[in-house]
């Protein structure tokens, strides 16, 4: 029952709000273009969000996820930089390997410290947020780099059909002249000057959300990790007797927390077209907000991926949203506090129900 | 010592609690206890672990409220909703585990709470709250420095501490709880005689120990508590230690306990001068396939801690370990389940089940890899594995998936008992599996170990209640202070020796 509605709730004013804002803003709001546009912006913390459900889970912090971002996303600009006389393919391909690589490597970081010095992993991250994000001002002297055409996966789709766009006499903006299949193409030669061909379909930073979330969800539910990360976070006591590698595991959450930001640093690299070192600032507030609206307990042990992905679109349709009623950015922050405390508080109602029994 | 030619009824009575009754779910902690303490004796209260006596010091404390009886002090009917309450009336508990703020100064532990201000408002007088508590400590010849930090002091001048608390918040029945369990000899001398210098002063002394010798030595009057009954109270002065034991012990097998027939096999555990960081050392005994062995010994004896080093919890500083005739490498509870050992812990709720999680999960997590799940875990096998074992040891459950604190306390350790069943150890260290579980549940945990040891199982039966050790082993071992001081064949001995093993110290 307590579980449910913890469920519900957050589900539940998400649907409100989607809602709402159909009717309050039609035009705007309900298109395709709009919801595309908001889970392009999801993935980037959604990604994140995903592997903090694991840390919170097992009842740990991650703190440097945020400056963790930036410094996968220099990694790879620094190398895409060094390696103009490569073919672009693959020097693409090496910086963005690189990016998950330093990701991964920072998670490691982070474990290792927390497991082996036994210090809490709220200080552990912490540090490895204010150093990180130090690293990441220093490799460029506080500069970004530019990756001019690193666009694929932060714009680009999986195309499902093209549209050619051509301007129609008397006005600026282009109109959709023809509907066409991926696979046909037009000669632009043919049809007035400014006309072009777009392409429709999923976006890849959004595919990519989807099969990581699918992917999150099977190693949560279906293998020993993740069956592991709520026994410890449960009672690591008990995990520990039970013959649990708890320090292995934690590196392992921790480390796979890297990964996945390393991941979503590409596709931020890739949005901005360049990599930034103030990337991900106060980010990692909105990936824990969106864990714990979701239903997970910072005490460990409790936690769901859906829940997660609801809480981090909750939070990227209230942006949205915000900014279509020409709600200011200020007021949002308002907002999205209210709403994590009232979604925790009403966790804690729901289970106030403490047994008093003493032995 | 003692006021000789005393009867009760013509001295000042401290305290009494008139039929005394308390229930914590399924278990009757206390029934009908009636409870009388003169003013100016010391009164011990002994009984076994488990017994009551701390269910009846912390309604005397206003920690728990009783469900039936009263309390006087001093002729007065009182009803303590709190803690706050008692200490008003003039109680103060010195717990076993002493509870001061290690960081501050003695002087502001003593006053902690009933600080005194200073001239400005919101303020606190140091210098007079430290001078204050040296003129106490003076007066009664209490060496220690009021000014000095906590973290500073020896155990012993810690109980000091307690004691100039209950002073200074003017008690008149101050309860010590085990107060020696940690103190060296020459503390514990100190620590009587401040005892007696207070009874000599008209404070009522109530006395928890299981060092028996201690109590005859130091008590005017004696309780002896079983299974939350009032077995015996009276003077001291012409009980002896054997007698204690026997009230403490006295009860009745009945069949409560399954027959043992069992054909006890070859040697199948061997553990040889193991010693540990945690204070136990040069232990050595063999468990034989088939056989149940109990080991006994008071509180702290070092019996949780011999199990701790057989599973790999703690470090073992020195011993070898066989099962089976092979010798073991364990370097961590996972090396011990691996080898085929079991441990039920003593206390499953800190170290045994995650609460939270449905009960199947509490079942398989340590056995994920031998149902054929190490890399992928089929959810619907699980519940059915789970299912399986559950309904042969009669647990009682909604349903597997249900999480594990909905159950009851004897289900619960049933769980635990599932997820060993299903490792299919061979030998299985179970540390007080009948702690704080209803009668019922008690039984059948018994009839499953025996059948467990039916099945050529060796089985290490860590237990403080002496009925149940000698109810299903077949032999008994007993700890004392770190060390294994007796191995007895459970049909050659008697509950008062082993008692007598485990609690009195000879030099």
């Amino acid at each position: 029952m307590g579980k449910l509605t913890r469920q519900l709730l957050p589900f539940g004013t998400l649907i409100l709000f989607i809602g709402g804002l159909s009717i309050l803003e039609p035009e705007t709001f309900l298109t395709l273009e709009n919801f595309l546009n908001v889970l392009r912006r999801s993935s980037v913390p959604g990604i994140i969000a995903l592997a903090m459900t694991f840390v919170i889970i097992s009842g740990g912090i991650d703190l440097s996820v945020g400056s963790m971002l930036a410094i996968a996303g220099m990694i790879g600009g620094l190398l895409l930089s060094k390696l103009s006389g490569w073919p672009y393919w693959m020097a693409a391909f090496a910086a963005s390997f690189m990016t998950m690589v330093t990701g991964a490597v920072c998670g490691l970081m982070n474990g290792t410290m927390i497991t082996k010095l036994k210090l809490p992993p709220f200080i552990v991250t912490l540090g490895t947020m204010s150093a990180f994000r130090g690293i990441s001002y220093v490799m460029n002297d506080g500069q970004p780099y530019d990756m001019p055409t690193y666009r694929y996966l932060g714009e680009g789709v999986i195309t499902l059909w093209k549209t050619l766009e051509a301007p129609k006499p008397e006005q600026f903006a282009l109109e959709v002249e023809r509907v066409l299949w991926p696979w046909q193409n037009v000669d632009l030669s043919q049809f007035a000057e400014r006309s072009r061909v777009v392409s429709h379909g999923i976006p890849v930073s959004v595919l990519i959300f989807v099969v990581l979330i699918a992917a999150a969800g099977f190693v949560l539910k279906y293998t020993r990790l993740g069956r592991y990360t709520y026994a410890i976070g449960s009672n690591k006591q008990a995990a520990f007797h039970s013959g649990i590698n708890v320090d292995l595991n934690l590196v392992a959450i921790y480390a796979l927390t890297g990964l996945f930001t390393g991941i979503a640093a590409m596709i931020q690299n890739s949005r901005t077209v360049s990599a930034q070192p103030t990337a991900g600032q106060a980010m990692e507030l909105d990936v824990i907000a969106a864990v714990v609206i979701g239903g997970a307990s910072l005490s460990g042990g409790r936690g769901t991926l859906t829940g997660t992905v609801i809480g981090i679109l909750l939070i990227s349709f209230l942006r949205n949203g915000c900014t279509l009623l020409g709600i200011s950015t200020n007021i949002q922050l308002i907002v999205i506090g209210a709403i994590i405390i009232v979604a925790v508080s009403v966790d804690q109602l729901a289970r106030s129900r403490v047994s008093a029994i003493d032995d | 010592m003692n006021d000789g030619g005393h009867d009760s009824g013509g001295e000042t009575v401290a305290l009494r609690m008139t039929g005394i009754s308390k229930r914590f779910g399924p278990v009757q902690a206390l029934s009908d206890v009636t409870f009388t303490a003169r003013k100016g004796t010391v009164h011990a209260l002994v009984g076994e672990n488990g017994a009551g006596k701390s269910t009846l010091m912390k309604i005397l404390a206003g920690v728990h409220q009783p469900d039936a009886g009263q309390i006087e002090i001093h002729g007065e009917t009182m009803v303590f909703a709190n803690p706050g309450q008692a200490i008003e009336a003039g109680i103060s508990m010195i717990y076993q585990e002493l509870d001061l703020a290690e960081d501050l100064t003695v002087a502001a532990n003593v006053f902690l709470g009933i600080e005194l201000h200073g001239r400005l408002p919101w303020t606190i007088d140091h210098k007079r709250m430290a001078e204050e508590t040296q003129a106490l400590a003076d007066r009664f010849n209490f060496d220690i420095d009021a000014t000095a930090t906590v973290a500073e002091l020896s155990t012993g001048d810690c109980q000091i501490v307690e004691v100039l608390k209950a002073l200074m918040r003017k008690a008149s029945i101050i309860v010590m709880d085990e107060p020696t369990s940690s103190l060296s000899e020459r503390e514990a001398a100190r620590l009587f005689e401040i005892v007696r210098d207070l009874r000599g002063r008209g404070y009522t002394i109530i006395y928890i120990s299981h060092r028996l010798e201690e109590i005859v030595d130091l008590a005017d009057d004696i309780s002896v508590l079983r299974d939350g009954y009032v077995v015996h109270t009276g003077s001291a002065a012409n009980l002896a230690i054997p007698q204690i034991v026997h009230h403490m012990v006295g009860r009745e097998l009945k069949d409560f306990y399954p027959a043992r027939q069992v054909e006890i096999g070859e040697v199948l555990f061997k553990a040889q001068g193991i010693s540990s960081a945690a204070g136990i050392e040069d232990i050595s005994f063999e468990v034989r396939a088939g056989e149940i062995v109990g080991m006994a010994g008071l509180v702290g004896a070092g019996r949780t801690e011999v199990a701790r080093a057989i599973f790999g919890v703690d470090g073992q500083t020195g011993g070898t370990l066989h099962l089976g005739g092979e010798q073991l490498a364990i370097a961590s509870p996972a090396d011990a389940i691996t080898a085929g050992i079991a441990y039920l812990t003593e206390d499953r709720k800190r170290t045994g089940l995650c609460l939270e999680l449905p009960c199947s999960w509490n079942v398989t997590l340590p056995n994920l890899c031998a149902i054929g799940m190490k890399y992928v875990i089929s959810p619907g096998r699980e519940t059915q594995i789970a299912r399986q074992y559950g309904s042969k040891i009669s647990l009682k459950w909604a349903s597997p998936t249900a999480p594990a604190d909905s159950l009851s306390g004897g289900n619960q350790q049933k769980v635990l008992i599932a997820r060993w069943l299903l490792a299919e150890s061979k030998f299985l260290i179970v540390d007080e599996p009948t702690r704080g579980i209803d009668v019922g549940a008690k039984k059948e945990i018994y009839t499953l170990l025996n059948d467990l040891a039916g099945q050529g199982k060796g089985i290490l039966f860590i237990s403080s209640e002496l009925p149940e050790l000698f109810g299903i082993t077949d032999r008994i071992l007993v700890m004392r202070r770190g060390r294994l001081v007796g191995n007895l064949k459970t049909k050659d001995t008697s509950p008062d020796w082993v008692m007598h093993l485990a609690a009195v110290e000879e030099n």
